[in-house]
């Protein structure tokens, strides 16, 4: 991989493309830079404040707001589990113990090409505790079905 | 002969436990066994408990199957499921379902019932008949009818929708917006998502009426990233409408031109107040702003926009199409209409109730959700989301309405329900409300960004037994200071969950230390 991870100057600037250069669409096109390459890298934040004529300031502001726009390569599997109070009330914590215990990380951590991650509710409250991989949601999930779920990824390589 | 229908919901909770799944396994076993479905994909009735809840249309109406597992297909049609037959997984017809047939079903009477990307059945559904009513009547008499309605902010603020909507339809001024908040972020909350999933032309359709009745063009939805399936099916429904002449340039040859932007949000619990979701929408940081200057008058790049939560505007076309005075005619007191209660957490039915104003938390937590999925008796309820207040069991048969919650020191907000059993450590909760706090406070105001760390940090202190007394007077006078100083509901309430349990659990800060909030194995 190259210094900058992959990084395409071209690829954003046909995102930018996309939004007609709006500013206020900073929020949407770093979700499509997100999409392409994992995180926003520094040279991206450089890219787009001189493409929509704002300060490095605004979008370096806009994107460490954020908790989606990551600015350190995660893993290829992003893997969060609900901490909010409905998945609580079903065990998501002690789903989150058994996640970093059975993984050997912490939460924020990566390893092996997976960012274990806290997310606040997926709207999936009726069926917690829920998880979220990648864009796909997990109701249900118990201990064995988290271990199925993680087991399923490294088969997928 | 036409091919037998067959309904597997498309929406996240039944995908979430393996509806997709299902779909692949109905249709490949139906290609094996060489019959004819046609596999349409509906939203959710909100019997969340029994997804994935499968249904065949049939001579005898539609025959639902609950809680199916592509391991359950085969045998479904050993059955002769395409006939609706036995089947030990076989609920009987979907309209005789008693957690369905005994809700007042107002906003979310399509939701289930249509696929939820066809115009014909939503159409068909009586889709677009209150925009064309609408047109008709002209939109003072629409803005009329909101306020006769009495149909107040559905998104936790329980503001009157048509004050607001008159504000803006009376502001000066030709650019005006429509901000729909699908930022749903409370915990224990999913009906906007319900609904923009199951009948997402139903909320495009109310955000053309409200942008007909204020004189608005354009509409924004801002939907929060942590639901990216309701991304793609309501940017489809966007697409299918445009197409379809329902947006744009003079919908329908009314002379009135409307279009939707649906904007992604990026993770910001903070972004569902509505003066950082107008930021947020602009591009920016999702930093509150201060009011006034209302967003009905100078909201969304400065200009009047009208705000409104998900199922406050999708509560609008049967106000339309079946008369104010019906929807008035639902609720007590000042707590008009239906509102859509969210069950979740440790409950056993849980999934979304659509009832009038006025029943109890008892009835909603013991009639339709059946009690705690634990089986143990339940200790506290959290009514409106993370700032909103525990319930203790013994409040259980106060009503749902606006002002009764108040009067018990709590809130309806939402209108998600959060169930605890008595395993529950409270003190546990306590900590996580100021920890939620100081991850999502938006940094803008001290008592918030501040108050929220010193609140973990004092919490701990209780938990471990440090000078508890003097702690807990500490910790009392911080709230004061959050709920005091605070520039928004984030810091200024995130002090009302915490006082709850000061004030009803005070004896769980003494519990012996647990890795969970319950006593729990989960296996």
């Amino acid at each position: 991989m190259s210094l900058n991870n992959g990084y395409d100057a071209a690829i954003t600037s046909s995102i930018v493309a996309r939004f007609d250069a709006r500013p206020e669409m900073l929020i949407q096109i770093l979700h499509g830079v997100v999409e392409r390459f994992r995180y926003v890298p520094e040279a991206a934040i450089r890219q787009l404040a001189d493409e929509l004529n704002l300060s490095r300031a605004d979008v370096y502001g806009v994107v460490s707001y954020y908790h989606d726009f990551l600015t350190a390569l995660p893993g290829r599997h992003r893997v969060k589990i609900c901490q909010a109070e409905a998945c609580q009330a079903m065990g998501s914590r002690e789903l989150t113990e058994h996640a970093t215990a059975t993984l050997g990380m912490a939460l924020h951590e990566t390893k092996d090409d997976l960012t274990l991650e806290p997310v606040y509710c997926l709207g999936n409250c009726a069926c917690a505790p829920a998880v979220m991989i990648g864009d796909r949601v997990y109701g249900r999930v118990n201990a064995d079905r988290f271990d199925e779920l993680v087991a399923a990824l490294e088969d997928a390589g | 002969m036409d091919r037998t229908k067959i309904y597997v919901p498309r929406e996240t909770s039944a995908v979430s436990v393996g509806a997709d799944d299902v779909a692949v396994t109905i249709a490949r076993i139906s290609k094996e066994r060489g019959t004819d479905i046609q596999l349409l994909r509906n939203g959710s009735w909100g019997a969340s408990w029994l997804e994935p809840l499968v249904e065949v249309e049939t001579g005898a109406g539609r025959i639902a199957y609950g809680n199916i597992l592509p391991g359950d297909v085969a045998t479904l049609f050993d059955g002769g499921f395409l006939v609706g037959g036995t089947h030990p997984k076989r609920l009987g017809p979907i309209n005789e379902v008693p957690y369905l047939i005994r809700q007042d079903r107002w906003t979310f009477f399509r939701c289930g019932l249509i696929e939820s990307l066809s115009l014909d059945h939503f159409r068909a559904a009586s889709g677009f008949a209150a925009l064309e009513r609408a047109f008709e009547i002209g939109g003072e008499a629409v803005v009329q009818a909101v306020l006769d309605s009495g149909l107040r902010g559905r998104g936790g603020a329980g503001f009157p929708t048509g004050i607001k909507w008159r504000t803006v339809r009376d502001a000066p001024g030709t650019q005006k917006y429509i901000a729909c908040n699908a930022d749903e972020g409370d915990s224990g909350t999913f009906s906007d998502r319900m609904l923009m999933e199951g009948d997402p032309y139903g909320l495009i359709e109310s955000m053309a009426i409200a942008g007909f009745a204020v004189g608005a063009n354009k509409g924004y939805v801002y939907l929060r990233s942590e639901y990216p399936l309701t991304h793609k099916i309501f940017s489809k429904a966007l697409v299918n409408a445009r197409d379809a002449g329902w947006l744009g340039a003079d919908i329908r040859g009314s002379g009135f031109d409307f279009d939707i932007e649906l904007h992604l949000g990026a993770g910001s619990y903070v972004c569902g107040e509505e003066t950082a979701m107008l930021e947020s929408l602009e591009g920016k940081r999702g930093i509150v702003r201060s009011k006034p200057p209302l967003p009905a008058l100078a909201g969304l790049f400065g200009k009047p926009t009208v705000v409104n939560n998900v199922v406050t505007l999708a509560s609008v076309p049967n106000i339309l199409r079946l008369g104010a005075e019906r929807y008035a005619g639902f609720g007590v007191n000042r707590s008009k209409g239906t509102l859509a209660f969210q069950l979740a957490g440790n409950i056993r039915r849980g999934g979304l109730v659509e009832k009038a104003f006025g029943i109890t938390l008892r009835e909603l937590i013991e009639d339709f959700g059946g009690g705690t999925a634990s089986g143990r008796p339940v200790k506290a309820v959290q009514v409106g989301g993370p700032l909103g207040p525990y319930v203790p069991a013994e409040k259980l048969d106060t009503p749902m309405d606006y002002e009764a919650f108040v009067g018990i020191g709590a809130m309806i907000g939402h209108g998600g329900i959060v169930v605890f059993d008595d395993l529950t450590n409270m003190a546990r909760l306590a900590r996580y409300a100021m920890e939620f706090c100081a991850i999502e406070s938006c940094g803008k105001c001290t008592p918030c960004r501040i108050g929220s760390t010193r609140g973990v940090e004092v919490i701990d202190r209780m938990i471990n037994g440090e000078n508890r007394e003097d702690n807990y007077d500490l910790l009392n006078e911080l709230c004061d200071t959050m709920e005091g100083a605070s520039l928004c509901a984030m810091g200024g309430m995130t002090p009302y969950p915490v006082r709850s349990i000061l004030r009803y659990f005070a004896e769980d800060f003494a519990a012996p230390r647990q890795a969970g909030i319950t006593r729990r194995v989960h296996e």
